[in-house]
């Protein structure tokens, strides 16, 4: 089977949502398409949309390469993507609640016990709180890829602290800016409420007695790599950027310090991860968490967003339990399918697993951002034998999947267009419903035949349209 | 506004005008040495220390006492937390923790100035080239003051971001006089001969008010008047009265409803130079009254820092 291409069907007709776009692309002369081009690399400098790179040079700050050719998704297609994610995430949240409460699906065996109960991001802490609407995780980011046969698979759950939404935001204005004209030509359907949605998001978050919740977003500082999101986001949102230090608990509450005096916080928008946020309940060490943030927590007043303890529920060896969960919690049949699975901590699935390994796609449980992933037909004989060393090691720290080949989308390749792999991470937004905006990030590998999109290893970014 | 990020621009502020203060010291200090007999030569030359309070500092690193000496220990030695290449550094540092807090232009100016520092050449800052780089100085922070002025928010941000800049000036203008007053020291009637005039010229031109003088005065060159337009005449833009202008207007606009005692010696430190008397002054000894001022104003410092910037 040939790969997808978003563009193109097999015979080399544009599809309908495309046409408006092709037609342009080929009515517009490539000096000043490439002049545009330029134009958006300086004006993302000069706006500082940059990331740091871990293990780079200290404090490196480099670009995330732009493409300009937006990435199309016909509104049908984005109705039925938008109602899976929905049915996703609400039976992800209601199994959250459910293993920190009567834990019904593990009694029911639909999941093992021991995949959860002994699962690090598991927090006894947890067991037995109330939060507010049952949301354990506010924002996900899932993690869709389009396979050869036409359909959308889910690769991955974000649930704690999915990044890339500030890009979604930056790329339609680049866009809007450069190419004000492509606008005119179809109704794109807009993404830029997304802050507000947000906002609305973290305000019901809070605990219940509070009318007038205060949001703050707590980052680790300039120096993490998702800096310019977390001030971006706490500028479109007009709430405070805090750091640890600027926090403290005291009398039952956390409070910020502010030139005014000591302002109570009702809801935290923490981009930081569990372990770091209360040097006193779990990492000792930690110098950007706030002591005491976790007994505050317990006693309902502050929330935390994403609740502490998600994580079991976006981990890799959770992630084949997901159909399930649907079927278990909302009586339906999965509408986004998973990507088949092995475990290697199954005997079974191991020896397939060794069996195949040139293959495969193997991903650590716990990793994320594409490292500590072997890609099996990309890899040399040294780097396979080395990772077959590893899983055979800690086989339960690692699931293998088939090489999906994503589907492709036209981008910008030195002077010429060619097709690159592409995913799609939606973000949606659990309050008192699910929200979304039309859409999502659109990450391409911009290296010919790879599929790692990841920004961290040489991905970039596209504007993502959802068109009548 | 959070007490850390308000820290930090107030930081930001006093840092670039710190590197001007310091500029303007040395240039007038590396036009002075041209001049006099040896003994006068070596207390200008200590001058820049003592005001920075840094000779211990300094001889700690060089035996000589010399301009190159100065100009290395006090605009380029990075080991030395108050040269001006320490406070352009830090300025940057404390921008970058709160460039989503400050207008695009203020960053912008202010990492495009740490960008050429850092591309600076030492060996290139030496007769007219220090010269030129003490002008760049002054001009990168006439821009960045005139940048922040021209593009931030009248919130606090701009309240603390006034504070840092009028305390530190106020601070460099009564260090200034108090050394240079304590080299020549003058009779109040003194007028003296040429050397004399081309001692308090230089003093008038390192805080810009040699045509201030001239257009107030029209007069000679008295030290009393020189006095007078540092500190009362408010009028001039680095006079302390000026500065305490400033320093009391941006209190007023401060949000603080818990410890009152900063803004409250923010307010005496105005009336000081508000209902005051030259000759008085002068009575009672100018250097006690400038010691006064240097106490109070550092006290004022500390209490900004307790009241509204947290813990350091």
């Amino acid at each position: 089977m040939a790969v997808y291409d978003e563009m193109r069907s097999e015979d080399g007709a544009v599809r309908p949502h495309f046409r408006s776009l092709a037609a342009w692309l080929a009515d517009t002369p490539a000096e000043r398409v490439a002049e545009k081009r330029r134009e958006a690399d300086l004006l993302f400098h000069r706006v500082g949309i940059t990331f740091a790179v871990y293990g780079d040079e200290e404090g490196a700050e480099r670009l995330i390469p732009f493409d300009t050719i937006p990435r199309v998704i016909p509104q049908g297609e984005w109705i039925e993507l938008a109602r899976g994610l929905q049915q996703r995430v609400s039976a992800l949240n209601r199994f959250l609640h459910d293993i920190y409460h009567g834990q019904e699906i593990l009694r029911a065996g639909v999941i093992p016990a021991e995949q959860v109960l002994t699962n690090a991001a598991y927090e006894v802490a947890m067991v037995g709180l109330e939060l507010p609407n049952h949301v354990y995780s506010h924002i996900a980011g899932i993690d869709l890829v389009r396979h050869d046969d036409g359909k959308y698979y889910v690769l991955e759950d974000n649930l704690r602290t999915p990044s890339g939404v500030s890009y979604m935001l930056e790329n339609r204005k680049m866009m809007m800016r450069l190419f004000p004209e492509l606008f005119g030509r179809q109704s794109v359907q807009p993404v830029e409420h997304y802050p507000a949605l947000l906002l609305e998001t973290l305000r019901a978050a809070a605990p219940p007695k509070v009318r007038d919740p205060v949001v703050v977003l707590l980052t680790p500082g300039p120096h993490n790599s998702a800096y310019f999101e977390h001030a971006f986001l706490a500028q479109q949102m007009g709430v405070e950027l805090v750091e640890g230090g600027d926090l403290f608990v005291k009398e039952g509450f956390v409070w910020m310090r502010t030139t005014g005096g000591p302002q109570r916080v009702d809801v935290i928008y923490r981009r930081i991860d569990d372990a770091y946020l209360d040097p006193l309940a779990f990492r000792g060490d930690s110098v950007i968490g706030i002591p005491g943030l976790v007994s505050v927590y317990r006693s309902g007043n502050v929330a935390l967003a994403s609740a502490i303890g998600a994580g079991v529920a976006d981990d890799k060896s959770t992630y084949p339990y997901v159909p399930e969960m649907i079927r278990f919690y909302l009586s339906e049949e999965p509408i986004l399918p998973n990507v088949p699975t092995w475990q290697c901590k199954r005997p079974e699935d191991l020896e397939l697993v060794m069996d195949r390994l040139a293959e495969l796609v193997v991903k650590e449980v716990q990793g994320s951002g594409g490292y500590g992933m072997l890609i099996g037909p990309a890899a040399t004989p040294g780097a396979l034998e080395e990772f077959r060393a590893r899983i055979q090691a800690d086989p339960a720290n690692y699931i293998a999947q088939p090489t999906l080949s994503l589907s492709t989308c036209p981008t910008f390749v030195g002077h010429d267009i060619a097709p690159r792999h592409v995913d799609l991470r939606p973000f949606v937004l659990s309050g008192r419903e699910v929200k979304m905006v039309p859409g999502g990030l659109t990450r391409v590998a911009l290296e010919a035949g790879s599929l790692v999109v990841n920004s961290s290893q040489g991905g970039g970014t596209k504007d993502t349209w959802v068109v009548d | 506004m959070l007490a850390r990020v308000a820290g930090r621009i107030y930081w930001m502020s006093r840092q670039m005008e710190r590197a001007e203060s310091m500029a303007r010291i040395l240039g007038v200090t590396s036009n002075l040495v041209l001049f006099g007999e040896s003994d006068l030569q070596r207390q200008n030359l200590l001058a820049p220390l003592v005001i920075t309070g840094s000779a211990e500092a300094f001889f700690e690193r060089h035996e000589e006492l010399s301009v190159e000496a100065l100009i290395e220990f006090l605009a380029l030695d990075r080991d030395n937390p108050s040269s001006i290449v320490c406070c352009l550094d830090w300025a940057r540092e404390n921008a970058h923790a709160v460039r989503w807090q400050i207008t695009s232009e203020m960053w912008e100016t202010l990492n495009a100035t740490w960008l050429e520092v850092r591309a600076l050449d030492p060996k290139r800052i030496t007769g007219a080239g220090a010269n030129r780089f003490l002008d760049w100085v002054k001009e990168r922070s006439h821009l960045f003051r005139g940048v922040t002025y021209g593009t931030i928010m009248r919130g606090e941000a701009f309240n603390f971001s006034r504070l840092g800049t009028f305390l530190e000036r106020a601070d460099n203008t009564a260090r200034i006089l108090d050394v240079k007053y304590h080299v020549l020291l003058p009779s109040v009637d003194d007028v003296g001969g040429a050397l004399d005039y081309y001692h308090w010229t230089a003093l008038l031109r390192s805080v810009s008010s040699f045509e201030t003088y001239r257009l107030l005065y029209r007069d000679q060159i008295l030290p009393i008047r020189v006095a007078q337009l540092l500190i009362l005449e408010r009028r001039m833009p680095r006079s302390l009265a000026a500065c305490f202008d400033q320093v009391k207007e941006a209190m007023d606009r401060i949000n603080g409803q818990g410890d009152q005692s900063a803004k409250r010696l923010a307010y005496e430190l105005h009336a000081r130079v508000t209902h005051a008397d030259i000759e008085e002054i002068f009575k009672n000894g100018l250097h006690e009254y400038l010691t006064d001022c240097l106490t109070d104003m550092d006290e004022l410092g500390s209490r900004i820092q307790r009241a509204y910037l947290g813990a350091v």
